[in-house]
């Protein structure tokens, strides 16, 4: 009875997101275009997660090296050390853990943000001052966090690299033109362009979860709250199940 | 309902024609029925008071005619304006001369005061020049006192300023109707009557019409041209102030106490 309950729910919650997910599909087409309010939530949601973003990647880089030196020691391929972590990290690591710091980082704000300006009424007078929220709101929030993912991505990926050339700098010597040799000699399209590609689709399932639980807050400040929450665990799930299914395409276009 | 209690009077103040008829608006939530065949109608010039238990569906009234909510049945005509069959545009529209100032205040708290003014401009008023939207600020900030605040954050700001700034941005559009959803709550009593005056001043000055919601017999009193008072649902006196403070019947007594 309890689980019966339970699916009920759920499956409630994934239809008014379906629907919720169409109208943001509908109101993005539609004129007006809040440019203005685009760039600005670009500039917040991009800009203003990049330092964390940035400083996980870096340390992501250089602990996996770290991690990696010993094993690649025992098999004796040490100097195979850049193309095993470029690869990681390029094709996975990377853009995984940054979609789950941007989810942490921009999934609660967008969440708390829309959810407290629900419960505060603002939304509502959005509406009455003429403009439509969905528009100017989430459209906005969507397509920044859609557009602003795999520059970060691609940044963190950057950092990555430069963390794993200090890490194996760290107990040997390699030249900056050799590592970075090693990391493109073992890099192709089919590696990067997959991997740049689920990020706007990671981009776009923490934009659009922050919004939709936000938006649809309820229960005062602790509504907000556990919007806030929920947005960040949901969209971490989504991200490794669109994970899941990129690397089902990827496989099965011949691209692994 | 008492048949006596319940009168439309077209008397009040040189009044000519209703602004607002809401006709036997009913709404639900759930199993729970907030209005029941609710019926009102706002004079031009008139300041209307709906007074009531809080949840007895005061809030819900001006949220349907605003279009926010939509009834389960009834007609609410604005201005002449069917509001159950206008479009999203045609909506808007009617919106720019409806003004509708929240409990809450819903002050745009990412912006300052100045922002929060321009935004209802934004949409309504396109071609309206940078000087022309300036001295519309500085106006509405004029008539309620704090022209000062105008770079300040809502944060910054008391709560009888930022009610104050929350009727400026209502103000902003010059709207011939205001809906005021519980002015005065929340505030001490010195404030709470600065705004009650202020609502009468708005009346006066712009010949604006308008509903107020409340339960606060103070703010009643000072801007009620006719109160009407809801309960279960419906319409349960409509009287001007004076008249309802005499009244014997027992449940309107008690708001009079």
């Amino acid at each position: 009875m309890k689980i019966k309950g339970q699916s009920k729910i759920l499956l409630e919650e994934a239809g008014a997101m379906a629907r919720f997910t169409g109208v943001f599909f509908k109101e993005t087409l539609r004129p007006r275009y809040e440019f203005k309010e685009f760039f600005r939530q670009c500039f917040l949601i991009g800009y203003k997660s990049l330092p964390l973003i940035a400083l996980t990647g870096f340390i992501m880089g250089l602990v996996l090296t770290l991690q990696l030196r010993p094993t690649m020691i025992s098999y004796g391929v040490e100097a195979k050390l850049p193309a095993m972590v470029s690869l990681s990290i390029v094709r996975e690591i990377g853009p995984v853990i940054s979609a789950l710091i941007f989810a942490g980082k921009i999934g609660s704000s967008i969440g708390a943000q829309l959810g407290s300006m629900r419960v505060t009424e603002q939304i509502d007078a959005m509406d009455v001052s003429g403009t439509n929220p969905m528009k100017f709101l989430v459209v906005t929030r969507v397509l920044a966090a859609t557009f602003m993912m795999p520059v970060l991505c691609i940044l963190s990926d950057t950092i990555s690299l430069y963390g794993s050339f200090l890490g194996v700098n760290i107990r040997s010597h390699m030249s900056v033109s050799l590592f970075v040799n090693q990391v493109f000699n073992i890099l192709n399209f089919t590696d990067i362009i997959p991997s740049i590609l689920k990020t706007f689709f990671f981009g776009f399932a923490v934009g659009i979860v922050g919004c939709y639980k936000g938006y649809n807050s309820k229960h005062g400040t602790e509504g907000v709250g556990q919007s806030a929450n929920s947005a960040v665990v949901l969209a971490s799930v989504l991200v490794f199940v669109i994970d899941l299914i990129a690397v089902q395409i990827t496989d099965l276009l011949g691209y692994n | 309902m008492p048949e006596a209690l319940y009168q439309e009077k077209n008397t009040t103040k040189g009044i000519t024609h209703a602004v607002i008829e809401v006709a036997h608006v009913s709404k639900s939530f759930g199993d729970r029925v907030i209005l029941n065949d609710f019926s009102v109608s706002l004079q031009k010039g008139e300041n209307l008071v709906v007074l009531g238990r809080s949840g007895a569906g005061k809030s819900v009234l001006i949220k349907c005619i605003i279009g926010l909510l939509r009834p389960d049945c009834g007609s609410i005509n604005v201005l002449g304006n069917d509001v159950l069959s206008l479009s999203k545009n045609e909506l808007d529209k009617l919106r720019q001369t409806v003004g509708f100032l929240f409990q809450s205040n819903a002050l745009y708290d990412s912006m300052s005061v100045r922002e929060n003014l321009e935004f209802p401009m934004r949409r309504h008023l396109v071609d309206i020049s940078k000087d022309e939207a300036e001295e519309r600020i500085i106006e509405a900030l004029t008539n309620v006192g704090l022209a000062h605040t105008i770079n300040m954050m809502p944060a910054e700001l008391s709560g009888g300023m930022q009610k104050r700034i929350a009727l400026a941005r209502t103000l902003i559009l010059k709207p011939e109707i205001i809906l005021y959803d519980e002015p005065t709550t929340g505030l001490d009593p010195i404030t709470g009557k600065e705004i009650s005056t202020l609502i009468v001043e708005i009346q006066e000055k712009y010949k604006t019409s308008s509903i107020i919601i409340s339960h606060d017999m103070k703010c009643v009193a000072t801007t009620a041209d006719r109160v009407a008072v809801l309960s279960d649902g419906k319409c349960y006196a409509l009287d001007t102030y004076e008249n309802l403070k005499q009244s014997e019947d027992k449940f309107v007594k008690q708001f009079f106490e």
